[in-house]
């Protein structure tokens, strides 16, 4: 069985690698800058959800309030950059560093709650923060911050023409994102966070440390969705609170790790392959009526997968291999 | 204020509280029910206050039929059960907003001249606004219904012995679906109720419900599932709360107050005030 298993790994390297480079020509292809777009924010999602299946899926804390991530990363950095000039691979890293230590303070008590009240307690953390960021006047209140753009420019990250550059990040976000999970799944830390996850008290008698193991999955999760948030910012130009930090973000963040499968390492990218294109189109095609009919597909679509498929999306190409490592 | 916040939550005390599955459309029930309201109103003449229990009789029947087409199988979800409840019941949600845009437009909407509009009576030199108060009084009496009910019936208690252990309440000859199905018919019939009363003073559109939900959300985790009286004590704290806020910090952050309480009940006791589970 440890063979299949590290047999498994390789091919999921090999598998991952070959991905990458194909979805990297495929824009050197397709030119349509409203695909690209589409491509991007797939990407993102795709990055996002599997730094939400880090703490959620594999530690079991099910987080319903990450947009404070998302929205600390892409905060941190505007507000570096358009006070301060610092550039925005520093906020990235800032913004990132910033997220992980709330996290952790906020990992402190909340840690302790069990079930419906930890995912509570992290919808109204999140909430808190967005209500004040909405009367900070000096972080742009409820109107947000607008970038102001210069020149193409890879120093400050901003590209007026191209979707290329912000393409090519949000892959290498990916890619880090899906190699931090694949590295941590045989880690020591992977085995302790599935332990916690399904039984935290037998965990704890075997000598678990269960609270220090939440923590490092919510550091980590946190981290890497900030560098998503900080990246958002830089490809949308524009922020303001509702759409960075409101709860429907933090629904949408996990939507593709839950459909695609919660807690692997295919899952979260599958669901936003899958489900993200389909958001966009239905959005351009059928929602430019106004009338909601996009809504009524988009959410129809939810409510048939994670009905049909509750353990999601990704168990489609795997019963053989559940089999073969029992 | 806070009993208002009580009649939305008991609605889902019931059904999150006692059943423990997650209904994260409740906001739009409750929108729907204060559309039904609304229309009940525009077309019929017939005032909120009547039509209350129409509109609570039209929720039970759609949220017993949303368990038995959606929620039923929710539950029965081999794997990840939490997450499926949670994501088919937000699919719904964006559904019946989609719905509401699409034959109600986004307009803004609201009942013109009910009975109580705008009405004040007085107690004792202090002013209060007659739809809120029959608010209150309506929400009393339906926690004290639903207290009876889930502590003094044998549906009551069936509802409570299902959640504990569907398998062994199958073998006394409960069946889980029908005894789920009216708890869900149950808990929307009380959201129709607390949906009809607020078109009285509300604004309706189709996203009227995400606010309230939230509110209600915590007002039922901060009296403790698995308890009415819980869900009750939350809605009056949480109106307090509120209120108090209101009074130091400016109005766009009342609900910091109400947050901040939650977070520092739970942190003391993990379980909610008059939790059990």
């Amino acid at each position: 069985m440890d063979t299949d298993f590290a047999n498994r790994r390789r091919r999921d390297l090999i598998v991952a690698f070959c991905l990458a480079a194909i979805a990297a020509v495929v824009p050197l292809f397709v030119k349509d800058v409203y695909v690209q777009n589409i491509m991007v924010l797939t990407l993102m999602y795709g990055a996002l959800s599997q730094s939400w299946n880090i703490l959620s899926g594999y530690c079991g804390q099910i987080s319903l309030g990450h947009a404070l991530y998302f929205g600390l990363g892409a905060y941190t950095t505007t507000i570096l950059f358009t006070k301060f000039g610092v550039l925005p691979w520093f906020g990235m890293i800032g913004g990132g560093l910033i997220s992980a230590v709330i996290a952790m303070a906020l990992g402190y008590p909340c840690f302790r709650l069990r079930g419906h009240y930890f995912a509570i307690a992290t919808i109204v953390i999140a909430e808190i923060a967005l209500l004040l960021i909405q009367n900070w006047e000096w972080a742009g209140a409820a109107l947000g911050i607008t970038i102001p753009m210069s020149s193409d420019s890879w120093l400050k990250f901003q590209f007026a023409r191209s979707k290329l550059p912000y393409f090519y990040f949000a892959l290498g976000l990916v890619c880090v994102a899906w190699f931090v999970t694949w590295w941590l799944e045989d880690s020591k830390w992977g085995y302790w966070w599935r332990a916690v996850k399904d039984n935290p008290e037998a965990a704890e008698s075997l000598g678990v440390v269960v609270f220090n193991s939440k923590m490092g999955a919510a550091a980590v999760s946190a981290f890497l969705t900030a560098v998503g948030g900080a990246f958002y910012a830089q490809f949308v130009s524009y922020i303001d609170p509702e759409s960075v930090m409101g709860f429907h973000f933090s629904l949408l963040m996990a939507l593709p790790a839950v459909l695609g499968g919660i807690g692997t390492l295919w899952g979260p990218m599958l669901g936003a392959v899958i489900l993200i294109p389909v958001t966009e189109l239905t959005r351009s095609f059928i929602g430019g009526s106004g009338r909601g009919v996009d809504l009524i597909v988009y959410g129809g679509l939810i409510i048939a997968i994670s009905l049909a498929r509750p353990q999601g999306l990704v168990s489609l190409f795997t019963p053989k291999r559940k089999e073969a490592t029992r | 204020m806070g009993l208002l916040y009580g009649l939305i939550a008991v609605g889902l005390a019931l059904i999150f509280g006692l059943m423990d599955v997650v209904n994260f459309a409740h906001g739009e029930f409750l929108m729907l029910a204060m559309y039904a309201s609304f229309f009940l109103f525009a077309f019929f003449a017939i005032d909120p206050l009547l039509a209350a229990p129409l509109v609570a009789a039209a929720l039970f029947v759609f949220g017993a039929v949303v368990y038995l087409l959606i929620v039923r199988f929710a539950v029965r979800a081999k794997a990840n059960t939490g997450m499926v409840q949670i994501f088919s019941t937000f699919g719904l949600a964006i559904v019946m907003r989609g719905v509401a845009q699409f034959f109600f437009t986004p307009d803004y909407r609201s009942v013109t001249h009910p009975w109580l509009g705008g009405k004040t009576i007085s107690i004792g030199g202090i002013f209060l606004p007659q739809p809120q108060l029959i608010g209150a009084a309506v929400a009393m009496a339906a926690f004290g219904g639903l207290y009876f009910f889930i502590n003094r019936t044998d549906f009551g208690r069936a509802l409570e012995a299902t959640r504990e252990d569907a398998g062994a309440v199958a073998l006394v000859g409960i069946d889980k679906n029908r005894v789920f199905a009216l708890g869900w018919g149950l808990g929307a019939a009380l959201v129709g109720l607390a949906g009809a009363i607020m078109s009285i003073f509300f604004y309706i559109y189709p996203d009227v419900g995400a606010s309230f939900a939230l509110i209600a959300y915590v007002t039922v985790a901060l009296g403790g599932f698995g308890s009415v009286f819980g869900a009750f004590a939350g809605g009056i704290i949480v109106g307090l709360v509120e209120a108090t806020t209101a009074l130091i910090l400016p109005p766009s952050l009342k609900s910091v107050g109400i947050y901040a309480v939650y977070l520092l009940v739970v942190f003391v006791r993990p379980r909610g005030l008059f939790g059990s589970m």
